[in-house]
């Protein structure tokens, strides 16, 4: 029995069920705990139960009413708690799934409750949910585990304090709430994906994680195509994870890639995803991005890339979301698909409003278009401009590279 | 006419404070809300919850906003409260959007303890 496997895979779904039953998220955790060390004390000598998930529900549960039975601390609440849980008890051997319900969506929206700082959002789905540990967590996001460790303690606690329901939200709050579950999905999923500091298999893992999220959504809620697309989107960035570095860990631009080394079930399965959401009506955000992400992996070759579209695609998104940096990538696609001229005026009209002018974004994007004309002059300065506002090893790594390679 | 009578303090002495030292501050709040009670003049009154707990709604081009933490901005003024019975943060967020002054200005959401006999004499 691969018991680390077990708790990646299985303990979001068996917390849900015991918070749900227990109604406290520090006593569900304590009980796991000690159902997995029971478990890891028999298991081997009686062999695995028939249903492995199951039993280690029943086992916490159990463990929780001998618990709060032993503390009889005169607490209405607690006495509740236990009498509720023990008109369920069955032997712990024949436990089965239906015994159980599955609350991961209970404990989702929970956890990406807008009252809670959307870093402890983040932090806390990884932890419950997909029984990432906090050290881990720690590693991923660069920030010592006394920090990390505190932040998910004060977000139980404000969980408990502010009375945050353990709740699918009602119909009404459903659309607005479901939009923080999927941005910090998301957010999962972009830190393993764009940041290039920390080590590159927790990254891995953070994409996975995330991949794995938007899978439980999108069963959990098949009416949304939201969740649908945003699974989509991250299916088909991740589609090209073995092609976007190089093997010395250099970024390696779209159109350099070797779209051999692209994921192909990835890709087929996210643009079906993606067309499915699409046929829904009304597309959100993430199913336009998931559009564009479609063109470019289904483009056998980067000159194949229909940028009309995308440029198309860009101008619904800036509709409805308005942003530089999305101005940015409708310029590239302006440029790409129409003439490099007008994308350029796009780009010099940014630069002249002043926006994005913290930010490497803008110059890199210019370096670039100045290259493909000729311009080598001005194009060897944007690179020294992005040069100077880039703060990211990889990207540094990459513009100096192209300054190189220009100047020569 | 009458008073709302608003109690700052540092959170972090109350927290530190020994049992000891928190049963004689409540013994002296039961006994300051007995007087005002036997007075005729105590309307209502509580414990908030730590600062931690707080949540802040606000309406903005119609939609509903709801953030981690107090009401942080100086440029606006306390203009007002409602004490509210809810059955979780998110009954108490709904009301709170549905205040007119969420849409120009920001609602703080706190919760209360709720002691069972010790806060009834606080709260009289």
């Amino acid at each position: 029995m691969d018991f680390e496997k077990l708790h990646r895979e299985e303990s979001g779904r068996i917390l849900s069920t015991l918070i749900g039953l227990l109604g406290d998220f520090d006593l569900a955790e304590e009980m796991l705990q000690e159902a997995y060390a029971t478990a890891i004390q028999k298991w081997p000598a009686d062999g695995v139960p028939a249903n492995p998930r199951a039993w280690l529900v029943s086992t916490a549960r159990n463990k929780a009413i001998d618990r709060l039975r032993r503390d009889r601390c005169f607490d209405t609440k607690r006495d509740e708690i236990a009498r509720y849980a023990e008109s369920t008890v069955q032997p712990d051997t024949d436990a089965t799934d239906e015994m159980f319900p599955d609350d991961r969506l209970r404990l989702i929206f929970t956890c990406c409750h807008p009252a809670l700082p959307t870093e402890a959002q983040v932090a806390l789905t990884l932890q419950t949910v997909c029984g990432v540990t906090t050290e881990e967590i720690s590693r991923a996001f660069l920030i010592p585990l006394a920090t990390m460790a505190q932040r998910l303690v004060r977000a139980k606690r404000k969980i408990r304090d502010a009375g945050i329901p353990y709740r699918i939200p009602s119909q009404d709050d459903l659309r607005d709430r479901l939009e923080a579950v999927l941005l910090v999905v998301y957010l999962i999923f972009n830190e393993g994906y764009l940041a290039s500091r920390g080590d590159a298999l927790i990254r891995r893992e953070l994409c996975a994680e995330a991949i794995r999220l938007g899978r439980v959504l999108c069963q959990l809620l098949p009416q949304q195509p939201e969740a649908q697309a945003l699974l989509a989107l991250m299916l088909l960035h991740d589609s090209r994870r073995d092609a976007r570095v190089s093997s010395q860990g250099e970024l390696v631009l779209l159109e350099e890639q070797d779209r051999s080394l692209w994921h192909r079930e990835q890709i087929k399965e996210g643009t079906g995803l993606t067309e499915s959401a699409l046929r829904s009506g009304a597309a959100g955000a993430y199913a336009v991005q998931a559009s564009i992400a479609a063109l470019h992996a289904n483009a056998k070759t980067p000159m194949d890339t229909d940028w009309r579209q995308i440029a198309g695609l860009y101008d619904i998104l800036l509709r409805d979301n308005p942003s530089p940096v999305i101005e940015v990538n409708r310029a590239v696609a302006v440029a790409m698909g129409r003439s490099l001229e007008e994308g350029l005026a796009l780009l010099d009209e940014l630069e002249k409003r002043g926006a994005l002018a913290e930010f490497h974004v803008l110059p890199t994007a210019r370096a670039d278009l100045l290259r493909r004309l000729g311009r080598n002059g001005e194009a060897a300065d944007a690179y020294r401009q992005a040069l100077a506002l880039a703060t990211n090893d990889v990207e540094r790594r990459f513009l100096r590279g192209a300054l190189a390679k220009i100047e020569s | 006419m009458q008073f709302l009578l608003l109690i700052y303090d540092t959170e972090a002495n109350f927290l530190n404070m020994t049992p000891e030292q928190v049963g004689a501050m409540y013994q002296e709040y039961g006994k300051f809300t007995q007087e005002i009670t036997a007075a005729g003049k105590h309307r209502a009154g509580g414990q908030l919850k730590p600062i931690s707990s707080a949540s802040t709604v606000r309406v903005r081009h119609g939609k509903r906003v709801v953030t981690d933490g107090p009401f942080a901005e100086t440029k606006e003024q306390l203009g007002g409260y409602y004490l509210v019975e809810a059955a979780d943060l998110d009954d108490a967020i709904a009301m709170a959007g549905k205040i007119p002054s969420a849409r120009t200005g920001s609602i703080e959401v706190r919760p209360l303890w709720v002691h069972e006999a010790r806060a009834d004499s606080a709260k009289g």
